[in-house]
């Protein structure tokens, strides 16, 4: 279990933002990407999950090994935390959310609907969502946003047992989750000449 | 997908999933035409296959735009685009959902509705039978056109001149048969025709719903 970028770049809105990214990450160890706003982190991690194409280069991970957690979590309001739980864990095929639920202290949310919990209680909702995929490779989007120290804590002890198991962890943050991770400084890969896709296609033509 | 489907039509029948608004769309049109028509039961009788068509078409129209967009607006479709359930897949049970939810009430009421607009007695069964099979092309292509105008704020003006066009054929089709019904003429061919068309629809366009959806999230 690996994921492998090799020459990687990646567009947003017709413009290049990044290029030439290369990186490894091995089974049992994770990545923390940083960068400054708009560079372009959102947009690499969108692509390697496989939500839009890259511009050029490729993604090497094995089929259908990626969970992808974002700013939005897919929460809905009207069904319970539980109900929510359960959905997911039915489309991934695995059917046990206890330890999920554990995970994440949300066993006395559970029965709560998820339009009553706060930013924070959705934010750990949402990431619960992570162990209830099963997925090797956790692709994650600042997780970390709107979360109090505890829940970081939660958080962090949760990538250490994903790593464990000799899952992977790609993540986006800039606070400090205490973990014994590569810094990647995705500022270094910035696209030179941010050409406009357009134009190329217009060439094309 | 099951689950796909039982999340969809429970987040419908909780608080402000908008179960029941395309019927009471529906009542509205069939109490008020004859209100607007005046008190002329010949004349009623005669354009009540076209009216119980028109409410039901315009009644489904209503609620296309939250198919997907609710999905869009909160992350699910991105978080779906990773699962291992196909986009056509999770399109088809959206499509399915919506249906159960809107098509399939409307069918059931139609009849107490066709009562409103006095309905040859003849008429009953052509127009049930053109509902059931018309109404699912109405949601597979509405589907479509919500998947189109995904990414698009407020596109529910898009939506409906995109859906429109076609939705006149499945109309046509189904409004003939239950006029031919209501006159007490041989229906078959129209119900073919309508038959023909939601087979058809069904078995393309989740195809072309996923390929868009799968642009628009990028």
């Amino acid at each position: 279990m690996h994921l492998a970028v090799q020459d990687l770049g990646v567009a947003r809105g017709g413009f290049a933002v990044l290029e030439g990214l290369t990186f490894r990450v091995e089974a049992g160890t994770s990545l923390i990407l940083r960068g400054p706003n708009g560079i372009g982190k959102t947009t690499l991690l969108r692509a390697i999950a496989g939500l839009q194409p890259p511009l050029n280069g490729s993604i090497d991970a094995p089929e259908d090994s990626i969970a992808y957690a974002a700013h939005s979590d897919g929460i809905k309001q009207a069904l319970t935390v539980r109900e929510n739980l359960e959905f997911w864990a039915a489309v991934f095929g695995t059917g046990d959310i206890t330890g999920a639920l554990d995970a994440f202290a949300l066993q006395p949310l559970a029965q709560r609907p998820a339009g009553a919990l706060s930013a924070g209680q959705k934010r750990r909702l949402g990431l619960a969502r992570l162990l209830v995929s099963a997925r090797p490779i956790w692709v994650l989007d600042e997780p970390t946003v709107s979360l109090d120290v505890d829940a970081v804590a939660m958080f962090a002890a949760a990538i250490h047992a994903h790593l464990e198991t000799g899952g992977v962890a790609l993540i986006a943050t800039h606070i400090d989750l205490g973990l014994d991770a590569d810094i990647l400084d995705v500022a270094r890969f910035k696209a030179r000449t941010p050409i406009s896709v357009d134009d190329a296609m217009e060439g094309f033509f | 997908m099951k689950a796909l489907l039982i999340r969809d039509l429970r987040l419908a029948i909780r608080a402000g999933g908008g179960f029941g608004l395309g019927l009471a769309f529906f009542l509205i049109v069939t109490v008020l035409v004859p209100f607007g028509v005046g008190p002329q039961s010949a004349l009623l009788s005669e354009i009540a296959p076209g009216i119980l068509w028109l409410g039901a078409l315009l009644a489904c129209l209503l609620s296309l735009d939250r198919i997907l967009a609710l999905d869009w607006e909160d992350g699910t479709l991105d978080l779906l685009a990773c699962a291992p359930l196909p986009m056509e897949a999770a399109v088809s049970i959206k499509a399915l959902a919506h249906w159960l939810t809107t098509g399939l009430p409307l069918v059931i009421a139609a009849p107490l509705f066709a009562l409103l607009l006095n309905l040859p007695s003849a008429g009953y069964v052509p127009l049930v039978l053109s509902l059931l099979l018309g109404t699912p092309a109405l949601s597979v292509i509405g589907t479509f056109g919500a998947a189109l105008t995904v990414g698009i704020k407020r596109g529910g003006l898009l939506l409906s001149l995109l859906v429109l066009p076609l939705y006149v054929p499945t109309l046509i089709y189904g409004a003939e048969a239950a006029r031919r019904g209501a006159q007490g003429v041989e229906a078959s061919t129209p119900l073919f025709m309508l038959a023909g068309i939601t087979f058809g629809v069904i078995a393309l366009l989740p195809f072309a719903s996923a390929a868009v959806l799968r642009v628009n999230i990028r």
